[in-house]
């Protein structure tokens, strides 16, 4: 199908930018990468009045190094999110999640940003800004906010942004020493929509690791952050199926949905091997470390 | 109310000016207006990758980028790729492999390759990975991965 009519317009910086969707609250649709948008429009399951396409304003792209935290702007593309050595060593987590988004095609103008602004419950960037906790900033006329992804993600397709916002970057706090990562997803085709994933940072401790923040995704409205793992610890050298246990446990924190992809109690177990993956593999990567 | 927008660019090498409607996709522009019928539509929502075509040197879904996007770029075509010699290899290995049937998904296959290849010498891993976004429903994709390989195993080893 084709497009409904629409006006497009191409700001040249951020306070063009936020005055056209002041002004179009509503009724305007940013335009970065186009890659979740555009199917949108073509097959008509949305038909905003204006198009504000974000591409020539350069202060809204680059990644860059800010200290403590990685900014990501929002015209940085899933594929310079790939190639940024700054990211591969800065923030593991996101450099074990990026090779799992999408085909190089749509990586290569899909934005992190945007991934973050549509908050598809399968897509890998929210989950990793919910694991890292990471800061989306938010800018309107006039005012800029800052909003933890943990409280960003409100439902299905819902977010804290509101219709005159735009999201200008998003901070992730970048990697400490003492720090593990693990991630990993389950899709029918490399670079399909997951199933269910897991995101997961933890802390090294004397014995082995533990602090978790686990994060599932794709099986619920939200990434969901488990709120039995924090209190956990493995043991380096645990057994494995010591390790299945606790996956299995943690996932009873989920509420799967049933969908065309398996029955909710199908994707918990799915969860949970996934999760036991994640896990063995972050022990013996603590332990070498 | 239908809007237009004066956009000019570079086509295969070459420049072109053009007014399109703002609501236009690329590669509807590409077919209907230019008539460079050599990009092909499939599902016409990302993920067939039959509409490939390079912007800017890297593969990108023409159905999902406007043709006023093309503003200011350097698009390429399956057409450009050909004239400038640029996949002829690629081509020659599609035809001695037998590596397309109806041929509707093969442009979009080669601007794939032609970017995977581009980037360095890719293993038969990294081939199967990048043809992820490309839907082929003849071949079952051993002989599109097998003509892409006998390319690569041409290449230096060296990484650019």
């Amino acid at each position: 199908m084709k497009a409904h009519v629409f006006l497009y317009r191409r700001p040249c910086d951020i306070d063009e930018a936020v005055a056209l969707l002041g002004d179009n609250a509503g009724d305007a649709q940013v335009l970065a990468g186009g890659q979740s948008l555009m199917p949108t429009l073509n097959m008509r399951l949305s038909s905003p009045g204006m198009l504000i396409d974000i591409n020539r304003i350069g202060a809204l792209a680059g990644i860059a190094d800010r200290g403590a935290a990685i900014r990501i702007g929002a015209l940085v593309r899933h594929a310079d999110v790939l190639e940024s050595d700054l990211v591969a060593k800065r923030l593991p987590l996101l450099a074990l999640a990026i090779p799992h988004v999408a085909h190089m095609a749509v990586r290569n103008r899909g934005t992190c940003c945007g991934s973050l602004a549509l908050a598809d419950p399968s897509a890998e960037m929210p989950a990793v800004a919910v694991a890292l906790n990471a800061d989306i900033v938010l800018q309107k006329r006039g005012v800029t906010r800052t909003v933890a992804a943990r409280n960003f993600f409100l439902g299905l397709y819902q977010t804290a942004r509101t219709d005159d916002e735009l999201i200008e970057e998003v901070l992730f706090p970048a990697a400490k020493p003492d720090e593990v990562f693990g991630f990993s997803e389950l899709s029918r085709r490399h670079g399909d929509f997951a199933t269910v994933g897991v995101a997961v940072r933890a802390r090294k401790t004397p014995r082995g690791i533990g602090h978790f923040e686990i994060v599932f995704f794709g099986s619920e409205p939200t990434p969901l952050l488990s709120p039995s793992a924090a209190k956990l610890t493995l043991d380096t050298g645990v057994v494995e199926a010591a390790v299945a246990e606790m996956a299995h446990d943690i996932a009873k924190d989920m509420k799967p949905t049933d969908s065309h992809q398996g029955r909710g109690d199908t994707k918990r177990k799915q969860a949970a091997v996934l999760l036991t993956r994640v896990l063995k593999n972050m022990i013996v990567r603590a332990a070498h470390v | 109310m239908y809007e237009h927008h004066d956009i000019t660019f570079t086509l295969n090498g070459k420049p072109v000016s053009a007014t399109v409607e703002a609501r236009l996709h690329m590669a509807d522009f590409l077919r209907h207006t230019l008539r460079l019928t050599g990009t092909h539509v499939g599902c016409e929502h990302g993920f067939c990758g039959a509409c490939n075509v390079m912007i800017d040197g890297r593969s990108a879904r023409s159905c999902l980028t406007l043709a006023v996007q093309a503003d200011g770029a350097n698009v390429e075509t399956i057409e450009g790729l050909t004239e400038r010699n640029a996949i002829a290899e690629l081509q020659r290995e599609f035809v001695a492999r037998n590596a397309l049937q109806c041929g509707y998904c093969t442009p979009g296959m080669l601007v794939t390759a032609a970017e995977l290849l581009a980037r360095g010498k890719p293993t038969r891993a990294h081939i199967r990975e990048a043809l992820s976004g490309n839907y082929c429903r003849c071949t079952g994709y051993q002989a599109i991965v097998d003509a892409i390989e006998a390319v690569a195993a041409r290449q230096p080893d060296a990484k650019p």
